[in-house]
């Protein structure tokens, strides 16, 4: 509960309309999109602007008060679960896109605009923003920022952090900052920008941003190759890159997933085949047309039983059904979904898939991998109950073995999904002592009341802990 | 008010009764966020999106909060429109657990004397009885043709009741006399070779106030090559009743329903309201706990479907021409046609098949209207709200027509017309209705 005095101090600021703490408006912002993590948080505020977020933030300092910012809560990876409680900070009201420049390719957002929005905004005016998460329909920009968020095009054009050229910041203090410009060149002292890209709301709360945007590609083609042999998807994959072409999409499933979709859409899929790629290109006409043809050789050299190339955007959508079903088809067979994002250099799909089906066997788990092939960043998932304290148990085990053979293999244990609560107590894998250690004296310099989304990104105590629990 | 004794009871019904299976499958992505109209219209609380009010629901069942004030606002806000379902990647069906949970709030709180009688005088004495819905669609028949309504008009006596009502009583259809509504077939043969038999589900509210539109569907239906079999012991569809937490009532007409439709003999039973018809291929849920009813229930569902799908189906936009003069036509989906029965290209299809017309499709025709059964009566802030955006895309098109395919909708959209004070450009009209006017005779 807040005290009188500082609620009155909240109000004060953002009016009676845009502060709630009673129960069930307390109780609709406890949880984000990660299983099994659930804190009510103290308050729930909605400012209306960026001096509106420096005088709330500045109250939270003084008395102390954990500050969580959240977009949608779209994340998996309990980032924007209060699990300290304190004061929930919304930006529905700071939701706009706030200018395209068409002589500098950028956009100018502001924390809450949708991440789709801003798509259908640039791709109107023919330019193109990359970054496509998953939850893209729903997701905020200022979420994304704050996960770097990735996505299916991640291969050719990078993830969210390519993007970010600009930030407003509200640091913990009040202060209020600006890093970067509409610069493809700046070098004035430390890349701010990069910091707070991924900072997941541990370091201050970034209020405005500009992303780079790029010229809309001509036309994109989708093919879709079925293979009897992983090893032989993957050496596909590998040879693709190697023969120097970068497919704008070039996604992955396993058999387990496949059987998954097919029981579920029913579109024909071979159970039989061990994988399936799913390949996209764009750009001009011919440069697309001639690394299709190219792409389908390569896969055919490889013994890829079938490989099918759309003629049509109808045809086109058929192939990618398989893909976009995946995670609902998963989602539909038990209550609980967990869906990690172990990363490894893509030379090493192979041997992280392999070792993946290794450790399902071993803890008897039904874990089906899918992802993104093109660049290392893989998708176990764990159909369970979170009810089944016993299989919860092993589903720890496997994850926490999943991420340890990632790191050995060059990887890391988040891909695109960020740390948050729900993987800090791996971070140490992939940092070593010497990292965190660098880390949090960074977190200590800018917040060091530690009021930013206290107990993300840095363990409490070195319990793993990927699952169970609240 | 909801006294302790009242939230302590039905915290104890939602443990015993709410499905846990269905609110853990929530795995609260988000993805059904954009979906929800009342999510956006509210300034995107999340308390009023389908995320919010499942986690709220599971934090009753686990006691992590109270049923209050603020809890059954949130359930009383949402329309139902089920928009949430088709985008839910772990098919969460979240109309099941709304209509649950209205209904353990619902039987186990006292509501006021008024809303006590206003709820018995609807639910139990109106709409299961269509001698009765006959002569309240009577008595308003008799005041629009008496010279009444000319009267109220004049005497402001609108003005005591809310805008939205006001507004609704000056948009509802002319409606047929007595004899009308009394005198109707059994059984109505095909024109030309007989392909289909089917049976009408007439619908309390379409068989009364709009008498015209089922005759509409009949003729078609007849064109399309079927005969039609109308049996007379056929009741409400039981929607509203679900839909408001009382589900035993609509239990009971279920149980009628299929008693009357089962040996019919036919290839299906048609509707022409996506409200009925997406509460009646949901009879198998309503008594699968009843294992004399539930087998005849899925034997009932699997025949249900729409009109315009049945039309579809059977080429009758390309055997029957269609032609009307030049308008812009622009079709708003009703949402339990779409999103329950997934009746969503049929009718586009229809339509584009006139010839002479320009088919406009506006911007979210996908999103509710607002109407939503009684929401519009009760929740008319927020109701009014959503219609405002939808007349907003409505007017984008330059559309002279909107075509709906649910009595709710088609109201609505009269509604909203006449709030614009666009009646004089702008009609709203059912599907079948239009559809007849273009058969080139």
């Amino acid at each position: 509960m807040l005290k009188e005095e500082i609620r009155k101090k909240l109000i004060a600021v953002v009016g009676e309309e845009n502060f709630d703490d009673s129960k069930v408006g307390r109780l609709a912002y406890s949880f984000d999109a990660t299983p099994n993590f659930q804190a009510m948080p103290d308050g729930v505020v909605s400012p209306r602007n960026t001096e509106e977020v420096s005088s709330l933030i500045k109250i939270c300092n003084e008395y102390k008060i954990p500050v969580v910012p959240r977009g949608t809560g779209t994340n998996l990876c309990g980032g924007t679960c209060p699990t300290e409680g304190g004061i929930v900070f919304l930006f529905k009201h700071m939701n706009k896109i706030l200018e395209i420049d068409e002589e500098n390719l950028t956009a100018t957002v502001q924390p809450g605009a949708i991440t789709l929005d801003l798509i259908n905004a640039v791709e109107a005016k023919g330019l193109f923003y990359p970054p496509d998460p998953g939850s893209m329909k729903s997701s905020t920009l200022g979420g994304n920022i704050n996960e770097n968020s990735g996505g299916l095009r991640g291969l050719k054009y990078g993830v969210t952090r390519d993007y970010v050229i600009a930030l407003e910041i509200v640091l913990p203090n009040g202060d209020i900052m600006r890093s970067g410009g509409k610069l493809a060149k700046d070098v004035a002292g430390y890349d701010f920008t990069r910091l707070f890209v991924g900072s997941e709301g541990t370091l201050g709360i970034i209020t405005e941003a500009t992303l780079k945007l790029v010229p809309k590609p001509e036309t994109k083609k989708t093919m879709l190759a079925l293979y009897q042999d992983l090893e032989a998807a993957a050496r596909s994959v590998s040879k693709i890159i190697a023969s120097k072409i970068i497919p704008t999409t070039l996604e992955f499933l396993d058999q387990a997933t496949i059987t998954v979709v097919e029981d579920y859409v029913k579109i024909g899929l071979p159970t039989d085949a061990k994988a399936v790629l799913l390949i996209e290109q764009d750009g001009s006409p011919e440069v697309v047309q001639k690394d299709i043809e190219k792409m389908t050789d390569i896969c055919k050299s490889e013994n890829a039983v079938s490989v099918q190339v759309a003629q049509s955007d109808e045809e086109a959508e058929q192939l990618t059904t398989a893909r976009r079903w995946a995670l609902s088809a998963l989602a539909r067979l038990k209550p609980t979904t967990i869906l990690e994002d172990a990363t490894v250099p893509r030379s090493e799909i192979a041997n992280m898939v392999k070792a993946i089906n290794e450790i399902a066997k071993k803890y008897d788990l039904n874990i089906c991998t899918f992802g993104h092939a093109g660049d290392g960043n893989l998708h176990p998932t764990v159909p369970t109950d979170a009810r089944n304290k016993e299989e919860m148990e092993r589903v720890e085990k496997a994850f926490e073995e999943i991420f340890i053979k990632a790191v050995e293999l060059g990887g890391t244990i988040t891909g695109e999904h960020g740390v948050g609560i729900m993987k800090a107590p791996y971070l140490e894998l992939k940092l070593g002592k010497e990292g965190i250690a660098a880390m949090k004296a960074v977190k200590a310099a800018l917040d060091p009341n530690n009021i930013m989304n206290p107990g993300k990104i840095f363990a409490k105590d070195s319990r793993k802990r990927v699952v169970v629990g609240k | 008010m909801t006294t302790v004794l009242e939230q302590q009871t039905i915290q104890d019904e939602f443990k015993n009764r709410m499905n846990e299976d269905e609110l853990l499958n929530c795995m609260r992505c988000g993805f059904c966020l954009p979906s929800c109209p009342t999510y956006i219209t509210s300034g995107y609380k999340e308390t009023h999106s389908p995320r919010g009010r499942i986690a709220l629901m599971k934090a009753v069942v686990d006691g992590l909060i109270e049923p209050d004030e603020d809890f059954e606002k949130s359930l009383n806000q949402c329309l139902g429109c089920r928009a949430c379902e088709p985008v839910c990647p772990s098919g969460v069906n979240y109309g099941h657990l709304l209509e649950e949970a209205r209904d353990i709030i619902n039987q186990n709180k006292k509501h006021s004397l008024p809303v006590r009688t206003v709820r018995k005088v609807v639910f139990d004495g109106l709409f299961p009885h269509p001698n009765r819905m006959r002569t309240v669609t009577g008595l308003l028949g008799f005041y629009q043709r008496s010279g009444l309504q000319k009267v109220a008009r004049a005497a402001g006596v609108m003005k005591l009741f809310p805008e939205s009502l006001a507004t609704m009583e000056r948009v509802l259809p002319k409606v047929p006399t007595m004899r009308e509504m009394k005198n109707r077939p059994e059984f109505v043969p095909s024109q030309g070779t007989t392909t289909k038999r089917v049976a009408f589900f007439t619908g309390c509210l379409m068989d009364t106030m709009f008498l015209e539109t089922n005759n509409a569907t009949m003729k078609l239906l007849q064109l399309a090559g079927c005969e039609i079999v109308i049996p007379k012991d056929q009741s409400c569809c039981g929607a509203l009743h679900g839909h408001s937490g009382e589900k035993d009532g609509s239990k009971e007409l279920a149980k009628q329903n299929i008693k009357a439709f089962e040996d019919l003999n036919v290839d299906y039973i048609i509707t022409n309201a996506g409200g009925c018809g997406a509460f009646l291929v949901d009879y198998d849920h309503l008594l699968k706990d009843d294992p004399q009813w539930k087998d005849r229930a899925v034997d009932f569902k699997n025949k249900i479907k729409d009109i315009s799908q049945i039309l579809y189906e059977a080429d009758f936009h390309k055997k029957v021409k269609l032609q009307l003069p030049y308008q812009i036509i622009t079709y708003q989906d009703s949402c339990h046609l779409r999103n329950v029965m997934k009746t969503a290209s049929a009718p586009r299809e229809l339509l584009r098949a006139i010839d002479g017309i320009d088919f406009k499709e506006m911007k979210d025709a996908d999103r509710c209207c607002g109407s939503a059964g009684i929401y519009n009566i009760v929740e008319s802030e927020m109701s009014m709200q959503i219609l405002d955006y939808k007349m907003e895309q409505t007017k984008a098109t330059h559309a002279t027509t909107v075509v709906t395919a649910n009595p709710g909708c088609l109201l609505q959209m009269k509604l909203g017309i006449e709030r614009e004070n666009l009646s004089d450009k702008m009609r709203a009209v059912h599907i079948v209705d239009v559809l007849l006017e273009a058969v080139v005779k």
